[in-house]
């Protein structure tokens, strides 16, 4: 799809095509969009229209998480605290973006630091799903696939800590993947956990993620756990299709708190993949039901030291007069960060403390070996691992925002996947009344190129992700 | 069990200010989900290492070269208080 677009912007115009899309977000009732780059990307357009340049992504909008740091375009995560910081430089992925000839639209929404699983958290209020209006898009990249499944951006980029992106690409009936750690720098992502977190492409079909992520991924030096290996195309191959690949499908990922139609959505699409010519076979991974207390332990303890950088001091909210240091601080950080920030970074904060760092995080970091061996064990028998991104369809804004485990609960199969550091992809596979369903399809490390064939040989043979909400 | 004088001295480590109201509504939360992370507990342990990091890169070094970096202007421009070319604090001692 987006090199069709790409065709066609070099047949017609991408400023007329740009300024349409304005227009929509002008209209547009989603609150899917923060910052607008509108200027220099209609600038960008208009370079293009005379010089349209050789570049793999050449005159292609996508649209930001807020997260991402942007040179000249404010990267304010969401928060109050950061409201008004403008990078002085780029982040890695969006190098590789601008020199491929990709025009950045602006910023979106996305829960506060990239903590929810709604985008509700956000200081700008919550993104609203376009398959209906009074629904959450998931989250924390909520913003980003909410602008994609509702026509205001041809693709865009999230984050992914537990599930940030595959959550809201369910959701909102889009394709959405969290690459394996190290794949991507992280250089100029706002750090939240960063010993789970991965930039992943959203986008309508399995080889446009592809293709963004031949572009984003690659060793950067400026981030110490990028993986030192040689860049890759992932479109070579794509189509080869999945006759006698073997899919798992882990038996704690069904079955008790999935809602049925999920359930039986995703056992058609395994189906779909068999009669494609792959096999299946049950195995386990028999710490899942551990991950999720392990990864809100070890993301909350990486947030608290992370987010203490916000003090008011180098960029930020700071107002009043300067008291002692400490009272300065905390008096700027009750203020700039919401309710789940102050959670989390006092929950890390408590399980980091003396007395408790071995009860708590050091605890959590032994059963994350676990949940890793799990899936390298899985993995000596099958090729990938089948199962639903999200147990349920996406939710009713304002249902679970009061009850923070309520909410958490709905990411079990998402974070034992940021733990493993494994490679996972969501694509829409069906509907639950009238909401996407989506299915998981998950890998070995730097297993990239087996996840994307699979998932483009199910999109081949069905036509869930043709379905458009009918949105303003 | 988390009490109100717990989530004070958690909000000092935090340099977080938590008023009063915040305070009954955090007592809650931490209880209920300090109780769920304790499910752990039943996790055998013995002899497991931990992961810090899942891939296998440990001293990842660059050369001690000296390379472009951003202008003291550039530095400054997102600080709300500066001096004569420096970030502005509020008193340490």
């Amino acid at each position: 799809m987006l090199r069709n677009l790409m065709e066609q912007l070099r047949d017609g115009s991408a400023e007329e095509y740009l300024s349409r899309l304005y227009e929509r977000i002008e209209k547009s009732r989603l609150n899917g969009f923060t910052t607008l780059a509108e200027e220099s990307a209609l600038e960008e357009a208009r370079r293009f229209d005379k010089s349209p340049g050789q570049g793999l992504l050449s005159g292609l909008p996508i649209a930001i998480k807020e997260c991402i740091s942007t040179k000249g375009v404010e990267t304010n995560c969401s928060s109050n605290i950061l409201r008004g910081y403008i990078p002085p430089y780029d982040a890695h992925v969006i190098e590789r973006l601008k020199a491929e000839g990709a025009i950045i639209m602006g910023k979106t929404n996305m829960d506060e630091f990239a903590m929810g699983t709604s985008t509700e958290t956000s200081c700008f209020g919550p993104t609203r799903n376009p398959w209906d209006l009074d629904t959450v898009p998931g989250g924390s990249s909520g913003g980003s696939a909410a602008v994609v499944a509702g026509g205001e951006a041809p693709c865009s980029l999230g984050s992914d800590t537990g599930g940030s992106v595959r959550c809201p690409a369910s959701f909102c009936g889009i394709v959405g993947l969290k690459p394996t750690y190290g794949l991507i720098s992280r250089y100029g992502l706002v750090a939240y956990a960063n010993s789970l977190e991965q930039i992943g492409p959203l986008t309508h079909t399995v080889e446009d993620t592809a293709l963004l992520l031949e572009v984003i991924s690659g060793h950067d030096k400026r981030d110490s756990t990028s993986a030192p290996r040689p860049a890759q195309s992932y479109l070579v191959g794509l189509d080869d299709g999945v006759v006698g690949m073997r899919i798992g499908i882990p038996r704690e990922y069904f079955g008790e708190g999935v809602a049925p139609a999920v359930e039986k959505a995703v056992w058609e699409g395994i189906h779909t993949l068999e009669a494609l010519g792959a096999s299946w076979q049950e195995v386990s991974l028999p710490h899942t039901r551990y991950a999720l207390a392990a990864y809100y332990v070890v993301a909350m303890s990486e947030a608290s030291s992370n987010l203490a950088r916000f003090d008011g001091l180098r960029y930020g909210l700071r107002e009043g007069e300067d008291k002692d240091w400490h009272t300065t601080f905390s008096a700027i950080r009750a203020k700039g960060f919401g309710p789940e920030v102050k959670r989390r970074v006092m929950l890390g904060t408590y399980a980091l403390s003396a007395g408790y760092y071995g009860r708590y995080y050091l605890k959590a970091l032994k059963v994350r070996t676990l949940i890793k061996e799990d899936f390298l064990r899985a993995f000596k028998e099958v090729d990938i691992l089948a199962s639903p991104t999200m147990p349920i369809p996406a939710f009713k804004i304002g249902e679970r925002i009061n009850d923070p485990l309520s909410l958490y609960m709905a990411d079990v199969f998402t974070v034992p996947i940021n733990l493993a550091g494994v490679p996972a992809i969501s694509l829409p596979c069906g509907f639950d009344r009238h909401l996407p369903v989506g299915l998981q399809i998950i890998g070995p490390h730097f297993g990239e190129e087996a996840v994307l064939k699979a998932a483009q040989a199910f999109e081949s043979a069905t036509p869930f992700h043709e379905a458009k909400p009918e949105v303003v | 069990m988390i009490t109100r004088e717990d989530v004070e001295h958690i909000g000092w480590l935090a340099s977080i200010e938590i008023d009063d109201r915040e305070k009954d509504e955090l007592v809650e939360h931490f209880n209920s989900i300090l109780d769920y992370f304790h499910q752990l507990d039943e996790v055998d342990t013995e002899g497991v290492e931990p992961t810090y990091r899942v891939v296998d890169l440990a001293n990842v070094f660059r050369d001690d070269a000296a390379s472009p970096s951003l202008s003291i202007e550039q530095a400054l421009k997102n600080a709300p208080r500066r001096e004569n070319g420096y970030f502005k604090s509020p008193r340490i001692v």
